[in-house]
C-alpha cells in the first residue's frame, strides 16, 4: 500500500487531500503520477512542470524510488514565511 | 528550538530565551515576519497557511542543521504559525545567536530564505474576491541561490 496526500491548490483541483494505492510495482514517483492521472482531466496537474514531491515527507525528483509503505506527496511550489 | 503552531507567539518571551540560552555567545539576531495588509491585487484581509504536518518539522530541523555546518552558532529558534492569521499579525520567526554578529545575521537570513523556498507551507490571502492562493516568487529563489556557495563556511 502507499500513502499519497495532496495539498494546496492541488488538493482543491482534484479534490482530495489523501487516498491509498494498492502497491502494483510502480518504480518511481513519475509511475505514480502516471497512474493517476488516467483518473480524469483534473488529474493531469501532478504532471506540470512546477508541482513538486516528497516521498517519506524528504523532498525528491519525479524520477525518486517508490516502495511498499511509502508515504507520497504532491503539491504546489511553497509560500510559507 | 521548532514550532509549527496556531497560536501567536510573544516576540520578548523568544528574545528573553534566547538571551538566558546564549550562553557566552556576542549577538543574537532575530527576525519577524509579519501578515502585509497590501499585495499587488490591492488590500488584504488577512491569510490562511496551510502546511504538511510532520514534514514542516522535519524540513524545519534540517534547515537549521544546514545552518550549524555554515555558521559557528549557539541557539536557533525557529516558529511558523498556521491557520488563520488576521493583517499585520505575526507569521513566522527566526532568532540566531552566535559569538560574533556576522554568523548570527547571514544564519538568520539564510534559515528564512531556505524556508521560504522549500517548507511545505501555504499561504492563501483574503481578497475582495475571496481567498485566492498566493503564487510562489523567483525573487525569493533568486534570495536563496545566493547561498549555494556557502556550504563550506566555517
Amino acid at each position: 500500500m502507499i500513502q499519497i496526500k495532496f495539498f494546496a491548490s492541488l488538493r482543491e483541483s482534484i479534490g482530495i487531500s489523501s487516498l491509498n494505492l494498492e502497491y502494483a510495482g510502480e518504480s518511481t514517483v513519475a509511475d505514480v503520477a502516471k497512474e493517476l492521472v488516467e483518473r480524469g482531466e483534473e488529474w493531469r496537474l501532478l504532471e506540470e512542470r512546477d508541482v513538486l514531491c516528497a516521498v517519506n515527507q524528504t523532498l525528491c525528483g519525479k524520477d525518486a524510488r517508490v516502495n511498499d509503505g511509502d508515504e507520497i506527496a504532491f503539491f504546489p511550489p511553497v509560500t510559507g514565511g | 528550538m521548532i514550532s509549527v503552531q496556531r497560536d501567536d507567539f510573544d516576540h520578548c518571551e523568544q528574545y528573553q530565551a534566547l538571551k538566558e540560552e546564549a550562553d557566552g555567545d556576542g549577538a543574537v539576531v532575530t527576525f519577524t515576519g509579519l501578515v502585509r495588509d497590501f499585495n499587488i491585487q490591492g488590500a488584504v484581509s488577512g491569510i490562511h497557511i496551510e502546511h504538511y504536518p510532520g514534514m514542516t518539522e522535519k524540513l524545519l530541523m534540517h534547515i537549521c542543521s544546514e545552518a550549524r555546518k555554515r555558521w559557528q552558532l549557539g541557539q536557533i529558534r525557529v516558529i511558523h504559525r498556521v491557520g488563520t492569521i488576521g493583517p499585520q499579525e505575526q507569521i513566522v520567526f527566526v532568532g540566531v545567536t552566535s559569538k560574533h554578529r556576522k554568523n548570527a545575521f547571514e544564519a538568520c537570513e539564510f534559515i528564512i530564505d531556505y524556508l521560504k523556498t522549500s517548507a511545505p507551507l501555504w499561504k492563501q490571502e483574503g481578497t475582495s474576491e475571496g481567498m485566492k492562493w498566493v503564487a510562489s516568487r523567483s525573487s525569493d529563489q533568486e534570495a536563496m541561490d545566493r547561498w549555494a556557495n556557502t556550504a563550506n563556511l566555517s
